[in-house]
C-alpha cells in the first residue's frame, strides 16, 4: 500500500514537472514558426530578431522538456511494471512510433535550429524550425494517444490470466482513434498552444508596460494575441467535445467531475462549488440541470451518478478532480473574455493605451500553465482508481519487486534536482527577458 | 510463428533493439567520453570548445537511448519492465545523472562566474564518468544473471547489491572504451593546444582501455561457464570475437599513425562487435535466471504478440530511412573543427 502510494506520489511530481515544459515548447515553437515565415515573407528584420530571441527562449524551455521526459520513458518500468508488461503490446508501438517519428524529427533539426545560424542557409533553417514544431505536435499524438487508450481501450482482447493477463493489439487503428484520443489531442494541442502563446504575451506586454523594444513588442504581442483569441475560443469546442467523450465512456468521471451522486436524476452544473464526499452534498453556485443540458441537450434527462457504481469502481478524490475540472474551465472562460476584448480593442486600433490591460497581460502567463496542470489532474484522477479503465486498478499495476525504501530515496533525488532544474530555469528564463532580444543601448537592431 | 526472410518476429526485433542500443553505445560513446575527460583540460576555453564539439549533436544522439528504450519495451515488455524494476537504483541514478549532464551542458558557460563554471565542471564531469561506468554495471548484471522467480518476479537483494565485482569491472571497461572513443572524437573536432593535449591523454587512455578490457575479458570467460555455448553450438560465430579482436588491435595503430577518422571507425566497431558478442552469446536469452534457467527472460516469452511485432516491423521500416536521413543532414552541417560563435554554449 505504501509503496503504491510513494509510486503514484513519484509518478504524479515527475510527469507534472515534465509538463511544465512541453506545452511551452509546442507553444512557443508554434509563434517562432509564424515569425520566421513573416520575416522570410516579409524580408523585415524586426522578424528575424525577434524569431532569434524566442528561439533562445526555446532553447531553455525544449531541454528541460527533454531532460525530463526520458524519466517519464523509463518510470513506467522502473515503478509499473505489472503495468508495463500488461500495456506493453500496445503502449509500446505507440511510445516506439513517437521515439522514431517524433523525437528523432525534433532533435535532429534542434541542432540546425538552434546551432547553424551561420552554416545553413535562412530557408534551410527555416525548415528546420518546422521540423521541430512538427516533431513536437507529433510528439504529443502518440503520447496521448497512449494515454487516451488506457482511458477508453479498444482495438484490443486480453490473453492470459491473473499475473499473465494481458492487453494486445487486434486492431491497430481502433486502437489508435480510440473513442478520446481525438479530442484529447486536440484539447491538449491547443492548451500548449495557450501556454506559449500566453508567455510571448506576457513578456512583450512587460516590455512595453516598461517602454522598452516597443516596435518589436507590438508586432510581437498581434501575432501571439491572433494565435490566443482562436485558440481560446476553440478550445470551449474541444473541451465540449471531451467531455461528452467522457459522458459516454468514463460516465463516473464525469459524474465525478460535476459531484454528481444520485444514479439516475437530472445533473446539475457548477460554476464552483465544494463536494462533501461524505454527505455527498455540493455547495455552491450552480445552473439546475445544467450538466443534463449539456450531454442530452435537455434540462430534465438523467445523468448517471457515481451512487450507481460500487465504491471500489469510483474515483474516491470526488472534491479535487471537481475542483481541478471547475479551475480548468473558469480560466479557459477567462481567456476567451480576455482576448476577445483585447481583440477588440485591437480592431479598434486602441489596444497598446490600457496599461491595466497589458498589466493583466503579463502576469496571465500562468493561467494556461494552471489549466494544463489541473486539466491532466482531473482527468488522471477521475480515472481512478484503474490505471487501464475497467481493466487493471492501479493498486495491482505498480512494481511488486520495487520496496518503498527505494521509491522514498529516489523521489528525495527527484525533489532535490528538480528544484534545482527549476531554479535554474526561472533564473536563465529571467535573464533572457531581462536582456531582451538586442542590446538597447547601442541600438543593435540595425547591425544584427 | 510467424517470419520475414526466414527469421522469426521476436528474433527481427531483438536485432532492431540490438542496433539501437549499438546506435547509442557508439554515439553517445563519444559524448560521455568526451566529458569524461573534461577535468583533465585546465583552460576555460579548451573546456568550452569540448563541450561544443559535441553542442549540436549530443541532444540528436540521446534519442538511440529514447528510441532504443522504446523498443524494448514495445517488443519486449516483460524484459523492460523486470529490468527496470530490479534495477530500480542504477536507473534511478542513470536518470537523475542524464538531468544533472544536459543542465551543465546548458548551464555551464552561461555565466562568467569562476565558481559557476568550476561547480558545472565537476557535475559535468562526475555525471559523464558515472553514466559510462552504470551503463557498464548493469550490463554486468545481465550478464551474471538474476535472481528471477516465477512469474518473472525479481527476488534479488534491492539496494546495492548491484555494485558486485564483476559488474565493477564491467563498469570500469565500459567507462574506458567510451574515454578512448571521446578522445579520438575530440581530436577530430579540435586543433591547436587542446588537440595536443588530448594526443598526450589518450595515449594513458588507451592504456586504461587495453588493460581493462584484457581483464574483463579473461574473467568472462572463466567466471561465466556458459558464456561459450553458443559459440561451440555454431562455431561460425567465432569470427565475432576475432573481429572484435582486431578492431580493438586496429586502434591503438591508427592513433600512433594520426589516423583519427579511420581510429573513430574502428573503436565504434569495437563496441559494436563486443555488443553483438554478448548479443550472441545471450541469444535466445534477455535476463538468464540464477534460481532456474526455465525462469529467464527470453526473446518468446517476453515478447510482444506476432501482430504488434509486425505493426513495429513495419514503422521501424518506414522510419528507419527517415532517421537516417535526419542523422545525414545533422552531421554535414556540423561537420569539421569547432569554431565557437554567438551561439555556442
Ligand atoms: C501515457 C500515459 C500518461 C500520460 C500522457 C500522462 N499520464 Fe498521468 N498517469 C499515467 C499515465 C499517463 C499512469 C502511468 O497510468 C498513472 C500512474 C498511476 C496511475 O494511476 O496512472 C498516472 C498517474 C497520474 C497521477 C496520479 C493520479 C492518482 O494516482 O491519483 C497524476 C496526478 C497524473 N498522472 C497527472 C498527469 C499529468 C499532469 C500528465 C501530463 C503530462 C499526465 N498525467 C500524463
Ligand atoms: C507521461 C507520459 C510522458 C512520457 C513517458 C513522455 C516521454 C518523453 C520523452 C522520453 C521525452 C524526451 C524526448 C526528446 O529527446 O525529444 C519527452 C519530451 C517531450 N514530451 Fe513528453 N512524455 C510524457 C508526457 C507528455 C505529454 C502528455 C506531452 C504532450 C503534450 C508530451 C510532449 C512532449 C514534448 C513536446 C517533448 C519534447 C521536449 C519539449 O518540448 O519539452 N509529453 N517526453
Ligand atoms: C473552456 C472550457 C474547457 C472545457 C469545457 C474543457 C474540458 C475538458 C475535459 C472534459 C477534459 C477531460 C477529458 C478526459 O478526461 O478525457 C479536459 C482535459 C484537459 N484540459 Fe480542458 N477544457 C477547457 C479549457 C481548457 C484550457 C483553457 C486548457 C489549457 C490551457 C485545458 C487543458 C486541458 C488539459 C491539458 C487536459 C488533460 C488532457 C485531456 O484529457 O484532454 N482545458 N478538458
Amino acid at each position: 500500500m505504501e509503496t503504491e502510494i510513494l509510486a503514484r506520489i513519484q509518478f504524479a511530481f515527475t510527469v507534472a514537472f515534465h509538463y511544465i515544459y512541453p506545452p511551452l515548447s509546442i507553444g512557443i515553437g508554434l509563434i517562432m514558426v509564424i515569425m520566421e515565415g513573416l520575416y522570410l515573407k516579409t524580408g523585415n528584420k524586426h522578424y528575424e530578431v525577434l524569431t532569434r530571441f524566442w528561439l533562445k527562449i526555446f532553447a531553455i524551455t525544449f531541454g528541460i522538456g527533454v531532460a525530463t521526459g526520458i524519466i517519464m520513458e523509463f518510470e513506467f518500468g522502473t515503478n509499473w511494471a505489472v503495468y508495463s508488461r500488461y500495456v506493453g503490446d500496445i503502449f509500446g508501438s505507440a511510445l516506439a512510433a513517437e521515439g522514431l517519428f517524433a523525437f528523432g524529427l525534433e532533435s535532429a533539426f534542434l541542432g540546425v535550429l538552434i546551432f547553424g545560424w551561420n552554416r545553413v542557409s535562412p530557408k534551410v533553417h527555416f525548415i528546420s524550425a518546422i521540423g521541430v514544431f512538427l516533431g513536437s505536435m507529433f510528439s504529443a499524438v502518440w503520447i496521448v494517444v497512449a494515454n487516451s487508450w488506457q482511458q477508453t481501450p479498444a482495438g484490443y482482447h486480453i490473453v492470459g490470466e491473473g499475473f499473465n493477463a494481458r492487453a494486445e493489439v487486434t486492431d491497430f487503428w481502433a486502437m489508435v482513434f480510440n473513442p478520446s484520443s481525438v479530442d484529447r489531442i486536440v484539447h491538449v494541442w491547443q492548451g500548449a498552444f495557450l501556454a506559449g502563446a500566453f508567455l510571448v504575451l506576457s513578456v512583450h506586454a512587460y516590455y512595453l508596460l516598461k517602454g522598452r523594444y516597443i516596435e518589436i513588442s507590438k508586432k510581437a504581442f498581434k501575432i501571439a494575441l491572433g494565435v490566443a483569441t482562436l485558440i481560446s475560443l476553440t478550445q470551449l469546442v474541444s473541451g465540449h467535445s471531451s467531455a461528452d467523450g467522457v459522458a459516454e465512456n468514463q460516465p463516473a468521471k464525469l459524474a465525478a467531475m460535476e459531484g454528481h451522486y444520485e444514479p439516475s436524476a437530472p445533473a446539475d452544473l457548477y460554476l464552483f462549488g465544494w463536494v462533501d464526499n461524505q454527505t455527498q452534498e455540493v455547495t455552491g453556485i450552480k445552473v439546475p440541470g445544467g450538466l443534463s443540458f449539456l450531454v442530452h441537450q435537455d434540462f430534465e434527462e438523467p445523468v448517471t451518478g457515481l451512487n450507481a457504481f460500487p465504491e471500489e469502481d469510483r474515483p474516491s478524490q470526488v472534491n479535487a478532480v471537481f475542483q481541478f475540472y471547475h479551475i480548468m474551465i473558469s480560466i479557459g472562460m477567462f481567456l476567451i473574455g480576455l482576448t476577445l476584448y483585447a481583440s477588440y480593442l485591437w480592431w479598434k486600433g486602441t489596444l497598446f493605451d490600457k496599461k491595466w490591460l497589458l498589466r493583466i497581460f503579463a502576469f496571465s502567463v500562468l493561467l494556461p500553465q494552471i489549466a494544463n496542470q489541473v486539466g491532466w489532474f482531473a482527468a488522471e484522477m477521475g480515472r481512478q482508481p484503474w490505471i487501464v479503465y475497467g481493466h487493471l486498478r492501479t493498486s495491482e499495476g505498480f512494481s511488486q519487486e520495487v520496496s518503498s525504501n527505494q521509491i522514498l530515496f529516489s523521489l528525495i533525488l527527484f525533489l532535490v534536482v528538480y528544484t534545482l532544474l527549476f531554479l535554474l530555469f526561472m533564473y536563465s528564463l529571467n535573464k533572457k527577458i531581462k536582456q531582451g532580444p538586442y542590446d538597447e543601448a547601442k541600438n543593435a537592431l540595425e547591425i544584427i | 510463428m510467424e517470419t520475414f526472410l526466414g527469421i522469426d518476429y521476436p528474433t527481427l526485433w531483438y536485432l532492431v533493439v540490438g542496433l539501437l542500443f549499438s546506435g547509442y553505445a557508439i554515439l553517445e560513446g563519444f559524448d560521455y567520453g568526451a566529458g569524461a575527460w573534461h577535468l583533465f583540460f585546465k583552460k576555460d576555453l579548451s573546456r568550452r570548445i569540448a563541450i561544443n564539439a559535441i553542442g549540436p549533436l549530443w541532444d540528436a544522439n540521446q534519442v538511440w537511448l529514447i528510441i532504443g528504450g522504446g523498443a524494448l519495451f514495445a517488443g519486449f515488455p516483460v524484459m523492460y519492465a523486470t529490468m527496470l524494476s530490479a534495477m530500480y537504483i542504477p536507473f534511478m541514478l542513470f536518470l537523475m545523472l542524464l538531468v544533472l549532464r544536459s543542465a551543465a551542458i546548458k548551464f555551464r558557460s552561461a555565466e562568467e562566474m569562476k565558481w559557476w563554471r568550476k561547480t558545472w565542471d565537476v557535475i559535468y564531469f562526475t555525471s559523464n564518468i558515472l553514466i559510462a561506468f552504470l551503463l557498464g554495471v548493469v550490463l554486468g548484471n545481465i550478464l551474471q544473471g538474476f535472481e528471477i522467480g516465477e512469474n518473472f518476479s525479481y527476488q534479488g537483494g534491492i539496494f546495492f547489491s548491484f555494485l558486485n565485482p564483476y559488474a565493477i569491472m564491467v563498469g570500469l571497461t565500459t567507462l574506458s572504451i567510451f574515454m578512448t572513443q571521446g578522445a579520438i572524437f575530440l581530436l577530430l573536432k579540435t586543433e591547436g593546444h587542446l588537440h595536443a593535449r588530448l594526443t598526450f591523454l589518450l595515449k594513458k587512455g588507451m592504456i586504461f582501455f587495453i588493460l581493462s578490457f584484457a581483464f574483463t575479458s579473461f574473467y568472462t570467460l572463466i567466471y561465466l561457464p556458459g558464456v561459450t555455448d553458443n559459440f561451440k553450438a555454431n562455431p561460425v560465430f567465432f569470427i565475432l570475437p576475432i573481429l572484435a579482436f582486431l578492431a580493438v588491435a586496429n586502434v591503438p595503430r591508427l592513433v600512433s599513425k594520426k589516423k583519427y577518422a579511420p581510429a573513430l571507425v574502428f573503436s565504434s566497431l569495437t563496441m559494436a562487435f563486443l555488443l553483438m558478442l554478448v548479443a550472441f552469446q545471450l541469444y535466445p536469452v534477455l535476463l538468464p535466471s540464477t534460481i532456474d534457467p526455465a525462469h529467464s527472460v527470453t526473446i518468446y516469452n517476453a515478447a510482444s504478440s506476432q501482430k504488434s511485432l509486425g505493426i513495429m516491423l513495419t514503422i521501424v521500416l518506414i522510419g528507419a530511412p527517415l532517421l537516417a536521413g535526419y542523422f545525414l543532414f545533422l552531421y554535414k552541417t556540423f561537420h569539421g573543427k569547432v569554431k565557437l560563435d554567438d551561439t555556442s554554449y
